[in-house]
């Protein structure tokens, strides 16, 4: 029987040869490696079992998960429960439940003023004000310019790759790009003043500092959520629009009868993602504000940090039940976010 | 076998001549931590003295971390509470960080010379109670006191009120200035409850109670707190400093002050150095005498001191470079050089040689020289008292709100009040 295999494989030159060997040594090591591990791993295979091997694979992961994750997760609801100004959890007092009674001893729960620890309110507020903003902004700019770049406009892979680079860059380095624009000598008040008006200080208006705050996270983030929304968008399939096309359907009816029907799965993901991130806002709003102006933009993540760090008495035991709070908020949003993934599938 | 054995016999002379001529390099060298903040060019100066000190003593080498002031207060209270800190370090916070200090004594050739000259400085660092530990040295003593542009008021044409003026007295004056020669900052305070602290002494705050508990919320801090709260309001201050950012954040106006945006800047001593680098002869600027108010004219003290810490593996080493940094001559070039009221009681008697201070410089530095002089006892008392950073913490933040605009007046000093008592317990509980 002819060698069809080889018959039909085109002679090599002698780069692709060279670089075959190449590639031969250098994966080398690794394939030593890798054999030295077999002859035990036959061995536990033998003792418990093929379907097991599943599980031995999977430990080193559990144990990191377990070392980085569930590990803090459990010192900081043994923190939450003790009190005092001691590191280390075997020197703090138990108090139960008492740093929990002490944030939610509040008059009205919508009134910070009148909570025990209204800088706590105050982030809550802030948190959910911003993440109303800036979710629906965020939602609203990444799909319009999801549809933009879905289009057969020129320039599009260039386009597509200047609104994710913001995505790329540190959250520190975003904010302090934007304070240095938005600053009382900044670019935007020497725009401003050119233009003859009066110089505006940002960051000393609470409602301006809490729109800059909203603008700067959608700015950075939109080239993620809107990369969703494109693979999405790709994803419909042509001939639906090619049928609107030919029953000449207005471009209106096409966007809401096909594309946002077809496309929602995808705006839950997107959605249900940017309020689990938004929630956890911290780096950019304290480089931005710092908080401020007084708490307009103190957000949950700040204070927490700031009762844990920042005060000369560094609050561990409230700071990680503030964490714990927050952790149960996340929790339920992550599992809306299973929950529409799940719908996503099916 | 025959080839290899003159290799080996060479390595293992090789390895034995590294030992014997190595000398002292090839014996143990400690190695010491010390980590360091700088408002000037103090930490310059330190590198200097800590290389000559281990010229001299090549068994210790000094590693100098130099640190954002930010790290000092957040990062190494933990590194300490973890017991991972440095041996050494130089902090502000003398009182909270007390429980982590070294006692030297045992350590120490000539305590004697540390009480003498360091005496009343020594109860800023020491742990409750205790009366008699050595755990470090002050790198200086500061006063706060105003730094005013004189270039200003002059192009302003307006006359700088005199040496026993009070606050309203200058709030007018470089309101009038800073209107003609558009300078947004008229008056600028540190976002620091130590530098309002000055303002409520000179405004008769007490601070303590008969009892020597805190009383904070009297009359003379309510009379310096409507000070700051109506400056803002009527724009002698600008909402830029105390109202941008939230919580204890510290903002100071060093930048602005250095662009001659600020017409008066009530900072401190420490920032003299800063000053005169930075500044040069863009503009004059000049130190003045504290305003006065019902409870005088007084600064409020301050300082930093290199303390040395129980976490450190080598107390012996470290109560060594302690005691050649300590020691007058070291010290005297240090305060020199740094630009620094001296905090040693000795030099201070004798006084200190600025031979590279500008002439801006070395005048500031006599005013605060003499301001350090009549620093009233309250002003000693409240800075001295080991739980002053949850009070100056509490009223920054509050103020902070009520400038911002989100509370009262009224509710800031129930919220001030509520935070230290509750600070003060959760610090306690054991």
């Amino acid at each position: 029987m002819p060698d069809i295999a080889s018959a039909s494989r085109p002679a090599r030159g002698m780069a692709s040869g060279a670089l075959a060997t190449l590639g031969r040594v250098l994966v080398l090591p690794v394939d030593v490696t890798m054999r030295l591990f077999d002859p035990p791993m036959r061995w536990m295979q033998r003792i418990i079992g093929a379907r097991r091997m599943a599980y031995v694979f999977l430990l080193p992961n559990f144990i990191f998960f377990g070392l980085f994750v569930f590990l803090p997760i459990g010192i900081d609801i043994v923190f939450a429960l003790t009190g005092g100004t001691a590191l280390f959890p075997s020197q703090r007092p138990y108090v139960g439940g008492d740093q929990f009674a002490y944030l939610f001893d509040c008059g009205s729960y919508l009134d910070p003023a009148t909570c025990r620890e209204d800088r706590f309110w105050r982030g809550v507020a802030n948190t959910a004000r911003f993440i109303a903003f800036q979710v629906t902004a965020m939602v609203l700019f990444s799909l319009v310019t999801a549809l933009v770049l879905n289009m057969k406009i020129r320039g599009r892979g260039f386009f597509r790759a200047v609104y994710f680079f913001p995505v790329l860059l540190s959250p520190v380095v975003v904010a302090l790009i934007w304070k240095w624009i938005l600053q009382r000598d900044g670019l935007l008040n020497a725009a401003i003043t050119t233009l003859g008006g009066q110089k505006i200080l940002f960051f000393v208006d609470p409602g301006w500092a809490m729109f800059w705050a909203v603008f700067v996270s959608v700015w950075a983030h939109m080239g993620f959520y809107t990369l969703i929304l494109l693979a999405g968008l790709q994803a419909i399939p042509a001939d639906l629009y090619e049928a609107a096309e030919m029953d000449a359907t207005p471009r209106w009816r096409v966007l809401t009868r096909i594309t946002l029907p077809l496309l929602w799965p995808n705006m839950i993901v997107v959605i249900v993602l940017a309020l689990i991130k938004g929630a956890q806002t911290f780096d950019e709003v304290f480089v931005l504000t710092g908080g401020g102006p007084g708490t307009a933009t103190l957000m949950i993540v700040q204070y927490i940090y700031e009762t844990a760090f920042s005060g000369q008495v560094q609050n561990f035991g409230l700071a990680a039940a503030a964490s714990v709070v927050l952790g149960a908020v996340l929790f339920v949003l992550t599992l809306l976010q299973f929950a529409a993934a799940r719908r996503k599938e099916v | 076998m025959r080839a290899a054995t003159p290799v080996f016999t060479s390595l293992v002379l090789s390895l034995l001549a590294a030992t014997a001529f190595g000398g002292p390099v090839a014996a143990e060298t400690t190695t010491l931590r010390m980590t360091w903040y700088s408002d000037g060019n103090e930490g310059e100066v330190m590198a200097d003295l800590l290389k000559r000190f281990h010229e001299q003593n090549k068994d210790i080498d000094i590693v100098l971390d130099q640190v954002p002031f930010k790290a000092i207060n957040e990062t190494l209270p933990v590194q300490l509470a973890s017991g991972q800190g440095p041996d050494m370090a130089r902090i502000v916070d003398m009182g909270g960080l007390s429980r982590y200090a070294l006692d030297m004594r045992p350590f120490l050739k000539d305590p004697t010379y540390w009480e003498t000259n360091f005496g009343p400085f020594l109860e800023w660092m020491r742990p409750p109670g205790d009366a008699r530990a050595i755990p470090g040295f002050m790198t200086q003593l500061t006063v706060t006191g105003p730094f005013v542009n004189k270039t200003l008021f002059e192009q302003a044409g307006v006359a700088m009120p005199g040496e026993t003026s009070t606050w309203e007295d200058w709030a007018k004056a470089v309101k009038e200035v800073a209107d003609k020669v558009q300078a947004p900052f008229p008056l600028a305070l540190d976002r620091s409850g130590h530098r309002f602290y000055a303002l409520a002494v000179s405004q008769g705050t007490q601070g303590f109670g008969a009892n020597g508990e805190p009383e904070i919320v009297d009359e003379g801090f309510k009379r310096a707190a409507q000070l700051v709260y109506d400056w803002h309001k009527s724009g002698i201050m600008s909402k830029e400093l105390w109202g941008s950012v939230s919580g204890t954040a510290y903002r100071g106006a060093n930048d602005e002050f250095t662009n001659a945006q600020v017409v008066m800047y009530l900072s401190g001593s420490w920032q003299t150095g800063q000053f005169a680098k930075t500044i040069g002869t863009a503009f004059d600027w000049v130190a003045v005498a504290n305003p006065c108010g019902p409870g005088g004219c007084s600064s409020m003290p301050g300082g930093a001191g290199l303390v040395a810490f129980k976490t450190s593996q080598h107390p012996t080493e470290v109560a060594r470079v302690m005691e050649y940094l300590a020691s007058e001559p070291v010290l005297a070039e240090f305060y020199s050089r740094s630009l620094f009221v001296p905090g040693h009681l000795g030099l201070a008697k004798k006084g200190i040689d600025y031979p590279t201070a500008s002439p801006e410089a070395a005048a500031a530095l006599k005013v605060f020289t003499l301001s350090a002089a009549k620093i009233s006892p309250i002003a000693y008392r409240t800075q001295g008292y080991g739980n002053s950073r949850i009070i100056f913490n509490a009223v920054i933040s509050r103020l902070g709100q009520a400038v911002s605009g989100e509370t009262s007046l009224e509710d800031a000093y129930k919220r001030i009040t509520a935070d230290v008592t509750q600070q003060i317990a959760e610090r306690n509980k054991k």
